[in-house]
């Protein structure tokens, strides 16, 4: 049964660039950048049981670096990702330092806290990121000189991305290193008493998501070739967030679902009305207050009855 | 020295308007736990209706104005608390999540309602003209702000700790389980003081108007200065909510002034210092 549902998934994911229209191959780019980035924030919220509300701060944060640098300090494509990356690994290291001080929602009021400092600096420093114009006219990177600017080929590009980071994220997730964490979610005591470092684990998951947060970054300004203070603000990181809960946090694929939904909810809704927010708000509540476990989980509970009564 | 004065009155003055603003958020998570997000979306709302009725009814006086959004606000904040946060009693992660939904839904209904300009709120008439202090010439209204803050702090204090209401209260903080089995209605003073911390924010959103004047992301500026300022003193620490307002206070006026680049990154250092010395903050119990 298994592999049926995942060359299903496979067929799903190769078939856009050839038939559909560039419309189309474009949002599905965008799904790939917002399930990177959903599944990332997932391994702190699902898998850490650290709910972050500032998880916006680090592909802002890659995407910035990588726009200024390749835009305003003449650095190529790949010194300027490597450069980002590397930048965006150590402020989740700092970050990290200060948020696991705390716990619960002591470590979501500051890691919010920190994302909007990083909101007003990218709004306020404007001699730096040019403020509320964002930057424009950026490039994106032709790797083993193949160019990215058409529809498909950024795809087939982000198509790439995506599956390495999901293998790697579910080798993290179910290697020891991850029953370790699962353990430290549900019982940090216990597992300090037992010898590990909950401490530790906490940080080094916490720069490992913001690592793969600030990939998103990088693939989310080439996308765009655009940059803006919002990609740093509470809404973004709220979407991210949405996306994991709505999907079903601490499962493996959820988070990707969820991100899709709101993504398609945000494309489709914003044609029709101009309230993206109110609408975002409300499906937050609905959310939570009807499917608290999120969709994935509450799909295999109807399949696992549904298979129940069949056998 | 002149210019230290007036930056000292103008720190003041902004310690004073961010208790306003931090005391309710502080009241509701020591008693409920919960981080309210919507209460920067409550201070919003306290502005923009001090503005539509300050400009409004121009003979209107910005104290029964602010009462008036303070109880405005208070019902919207004790309807969402009945009709929402109690059903999540048992999901604090949930109740948090739809605080933030909620702040979404009403930045963007004040979007809808008000546009995207920002509205200015008049200074109340008879406190216009500048008042002479050893001296030096300074704005009447932001020292009548320094004293109204004592006097909310004053207030609440004699709230919390001189009346039944405040036992309670406090019994409830201190162990929620035991205050149910002796028979405090913990259920209803958590609405109360839901409806107290949203009326504070709102009340206080109309008295910083003037300094701040309506604007869209006015939420979005409020809501990090409060949790700086509530993470600062001690988590559900009204005296720490007071300190930490006056710290926040001074530093944010003497970074604009003297480092306005980096006026937004200072605003966070003594946080962090405060949370890498001690992460219950200046006056939080710990394990609290």
């Amino acid at each position: 049964m298994k592999w049926i549902g995942s060359a299903l998934i496979a067929a799903a994911l190769l078939l856009p660039p050839f038939v559909a229209g560039d419309f189309y191959i474009n949002l599905a780019s965008q799904i790939l950048i917002a399930a990177i980035f959903a599944l990332s924030l997932n391994l702190l919220v699902g898998f850490g049981g650290m709910t972050s509300l500032g998880h916006a701060s680090y592909l802002g944060v890659a995407a910035y670096l990588s726009a200024l640098l390749t835009s305003r300090y003449g650095f190529g494509h790949g010194t300027a990702a490597l450069i980002s990356i590397l930048g965006t690994i150590v402020m989740a290291a700092l970050f990290g330092l200060i948020a696991l001080r705390a716990t619960g929602l002591g470590f979501l009021m500051i890691t919010l806290a920190l994302s909007q400092v990083l909101w007003g600096l990218a709004y306020r420093m404007s001699d730096v990121t040019n403020g509320d114009n964002g930057i424009t006219g950026l490039t994106r990177p032709s790797p083993f000189g193949i160019s990215l600017d058409s529809a498909a080929s950024f795809y087939w590009f982000a198509l790439a991305v995506t599956a390495f980071a999901f293998a790697m994220m579910a080798i993290f997730v179910s290697s020891s290193f991850g029953s370790s964490l699962k353990g430290v979610r549900d019982q940090p005591r216990r597992m300090a008493a037992l010898g590990f470092n909950p401490w530790m684990i906490r940080w080094i998951t916490f720069i490992y998501a913001g690592f793969w947060g600030g990939i998103a970054g990088l693939l989310y300004v080439y996308y765009n070739k655009y940059i803006h203070p919002t990609s740093l603000s509470t809404t973004s990181s709220a979407e991210a967030l949405l996306g994991v809960i709505a999907g079903g946090s601490g499962t493996l694929g959820g988070p990707a679902v969820g991100a899709a939904l709101v993504l398609l909810l945000k494309n489709y809704a914003s044609a029709y009305v101009e309230r993206w927010n109110m609408l975002l708000g409300l499906v937050f509540l609905f959310i939570v207050l009807v499917m608290p476990t999120g969709i994935v989980p509450g799909v295999q509970k109807l399949t696992a009855r549904f298979k129940g009564r069949s056998s | 020295m002149q210019f230290w004065i007036i930056q000292g009155l103008n720190s003041l003055s902004l310690g004073g308007l961010l208790f306003l603003l931090s005391s309710g958020f502080s009241l509701i998570f020591g008693l409920m736990r919960l981080a309210n997000l919507t209460h920067g979306a409550f201070f919003m709302l306290g502005t923009y209706f001090g503005a539509v009725a300050l400009r409004g009814y121009s003979g209107l006086n910005i104290w029964v104005t602010a009462l008036g959004a303070g109880i405005a606000v208070a019902a919207l904040g004790g309807l969402f608390e009945r009709l929402v946060l109690t059903r999540l009693k048992t999901n604090p992660l949930g109740q948090v999540l739809v605080t933030l939904g909620m702040s979404f839904i009403i930045s963007d209904a004040c979007l809808v309602l008000w546009g995207g300009d920002s509205i200015p709120v008049p200074t109340p008439q008879n406190l216009q003209a500048p008042t002479r202090l050893f001296g030096f010439v300074f704005p009447t209204y932001r020292l009548v702000l320094v004293g109204v803050a004592v006097i909310a702090a004053i207030a609440l204090y004699v709230l919390m700790d001189r009346t039944r209401l405040g036992a309670m209260i406090r019994a409830g903080v201190d162990d929620r389980q035991m205050a149910r089995a002796v028979g405090i209605p913990v259920s209803r003073l958590f609405t109360i003081v839901f409806c107290l911390g949203a009326g504070i924010a709102g009340a206080a959103g109309v008295l910083g108007g003037p300094i701040l004047s309506a604007y869209p992301g006015l939420d979005a500026d409020m809501l990090p200065l409060a949790l700086i300022v509530v993470i600062l003193g001690g988590i559900g620490s009204l005296f720490g909510a007071f300190i930490g307002s006056f710290i926040i206070g001074f530093i944010y006026t003497f970074g604009t002034t003297l480092f306005p680049e980096l006026a937004y990154v200072i605003l966070f250092l003594p946080m962090i210092v405060v949370i890498a010395f001690r992460p219950q903050g200046l006056f939080g119990r710990a394990g609290a």
